[in-house]
């Protein structure tokens, strides 16, 4: 079977399970589940910048904060909002935000690149923390979760569990297929082109900063998009979902998952959040388990030393080996 | 004789205190392929940065076709039909030597914003990919990944992706350089052929290779040009003869 076959059989299989698992799985392990999802789209919109246009920002949170205080401050206090104008909306927010700091950010490069991003999400931290726009460091409550009504029928009822974790679902299988649909293309073409190399795509005549700008304010929307949903699952914000631990955290899930692929950053937030889960477990760990940073960081560093493209080039590695094996029976 | 199809004035570019290029000017025609040689830091290099857009000039002119493009960023002189290839290989290594070429030709697609549509299924694309590896000689070599080339390779590959870009200037930065006789003798044939449709500046330490392909040579010494014209008046030049004595290029070579 070809790779790419083997690859699309997986991955069905993989978004079957997951989807029949509310069905089986008790309400704490669905909502693990739900938050690990969130962050897996969160991670994929920084591996579009970090994978395939070579950007590596540190200050994806600004977004995933951003879209939650979206939300928070133009949804109706007391009532819920729909789902249809307040989801664009808070992207449009975030695709905003991306446009104007990208026009300004994306002239820097290298470790330069990474101090400014780092630096628009601080600002947009102590905006919030500061002032009394959201509330300060208290953060705002969202009392109602969002409808999703067609007229006046509701699609769903995000209060309950298993379907505020199908529409997570789905949402995240879709962000999956339009990256990938759009790295298919001749602008991800270019994308990777100007991450490998950015001087020959400029001199072959390509507007490097058009196409940077463009793939910034993507990754920014769709960062928006979970933190939107983020922002659904807990019910409040605070300034802590713009903090840059949250910008190390996704950029971790990305180096662990293995960045330059779309479904390593999906693994990435599962064993991310899973590792979190186990390190953090009193019963397993007694008084360790305070200090479960310490073993992830260990475990991260492990990953980059003997697996440096993350758990995704690990199964590429037995996808080769599997290969290897069937030609040598074809052959023999 | 055909109008230039490009002609600086006085181009000039300083480095601080360093001036690198001064008062430089000479014409590229088509069918015509202008060697640019001298000593290693006479400017050859900054010259042709100041053409392709890598480097805005101090001062100068730079007309293509009538239009001053002095000063422009590269991507777009490279849309207005400028090509050029680089003196240490940039190329995109990871990519297969179809991706290369095909990713060059994709910088002239009329719509380079689509955003679906899967990137192979351009056919002009594919056909003028395709078209720019069989005149670089690379065709069998179409699926090899870039960096398991060999170094002629590589530099071919360097020419293949200017060559997808359907450039009428081309500006070859040392193409020749760490090649060995055979490879060589091919790229001289290569750049005799395209010399047909293109204008071509070559700027080359291969004395052999210069004289091979050279209609009009062009001689610069610390930025300056000190002699141009036919080969022939050039090998003559007292000028030149002084320059180089001594030096280790042999203009007779």
């Amino acid at each position: 079977m070809a790779p790419a076959r083997t690859r699309q059989f997986a991955l069905l299989a993989c978004a079957l399970l997951l989807a029949a698992f509310p069905l089986v799985g008790g309400t704490f392990y669905v909502q693990l589940v739900v938050k690990v999802m969130i962050l897996a789209i969160f991670a994929m919109s920084l591996d579009l910048l970090i994978g395939f246009t070579g950007l590596v920002s540190f200050g994806h949170a600004a977004y995933f904060g951003l879209a939650g205080y979206a939300l928070a401050l133009l949804g109706p206090k007391y009532e819920a909002a729909s789902l249809w104008w307040s989801l664009p909306a808070a992207m449009a927010v975030c695709a905003l935000f991306a446009f104007l700091t990208g026009l300004l950010v994306l002239r820097t490069r290298g470790i330069f690149f990474i101090m400014v991003t780092l630096a628009f999400a601080q600002m947009l931290f102590f905006v919030f923390h500061d002032t009394k726009l959201g509330g300060g460091s208290d953060g705002i409550y969202i009392y109602n979760k969002p409808e999703l009504k067609l007229g006046d029928f509701a699609l769903a009822n995000l209060d309950k569990t298993e379907h505020f974790y199908w529409l997570v679902l789905v949402l995240m299988v879709a962000v999956y297929l339009l990256l990938a649909r759009v790295l298919g293309s001749t602008f991800g073409r270019a994308l990777v082109g100007i991450k490998v190399n950015e001087h020959r795509m400029q001199a072959l005549g390509f507007p490097v900063f058009r196409y940077k700008l463009a793939s910034y304010v993507l990754a920014g929307a769709l960062g928006g998009l979970s933190g939107y949903l983020a922002a659904v699952q807990f019910g409040f914000v605070n300034p802590e979902i713009l903090s840059w631990h949250q910008s190390g955290a996704v950029m971790m899930m990305v180096i662990l998952g293995g960045m330059g692929t779309l479904y390593g950053p999906v693994l990435g937030a599962f064993a991310f959040v899973l590792l979190q889960e186990a390190f953090s477990n009193q019963a397993w760990f007694g008084a360790w388990a305070k200090h479960w940073q310490l073993a992830m960081g260990l475990f991260i560093i492990l990953v980059a030393m003997y697996l440096p493209q993350g758990l995704a080039g690990l199964l590429q590695k037995f996808g080769r080996k599997d290969e290897a094996a069937q030609a040598e029976e074809e052959h023999g | 004789m055909a109008e230039p199809i490009l002609r600086t004035q006085e181009l000039t570019r300083r480095f601080g205190g360093l001036v690198a290029v001064s008062k430089v000017s000479l014409e590229l025609r088509v069918g015509e392929v202008h060697a640019v040689i001298g000593p290693n830091g006479a400017g050859k290099s900054t010259l042709t940065n100041l053409l392709s857009g890598d480097l805005p000039p101090s001062s100068g002119s730079v007309q293509l076709e009538g239009r001053d493009i002095a000063g422009l960023k590269s991507d777009r002189i490279s849309r207005l039909g400028v090509g050029r290839s680089y003196q240490k290989t940039n190329i995109f290594l990871p990519f297969t030597v179809f991706e290369n070429c095909r990713l060059a030709a994709q910088s002239r697609a009329p719509r380079p914003w689509r955003v679906f549509g899967n990137a192979l299924g351009f056919a002009d694309i594919n056909r003028q990919a395709e078209a720019a590896m069989e005149a670089a000689g690379l065709a069998h070599r179409r699926d090899r990944v870039a960096a398991t080339l060999s170094h002629g390779e590589q530099r071919q590959l360097e020419i293949a992706m200017c060559l997808a870009t359907q450039p009428r200037l081309l500006l070859l930065d040392e193409p020749l350089a760490g090649m060995g006789p055979h490879e060589s003798h091919r790229m001289v044939e290569l750049i005799r052929k395209l010399s047909e449709g293109h204008a071509i500046m070559l700027i080359e330490h291969d004395m052999d290779a210069v004289f091979a392909v050279a209609h009009r040579l062009t001689v610069m010494v610390n930025g300056e040009v000190i002699e141009s014209g036919t080969p022939e008046a050039v090998r003559n030049s007292p000028a030149v003869q002084l320059a180089y004595l001594g030096g280790e290029d042999n203009l007779h070579g």
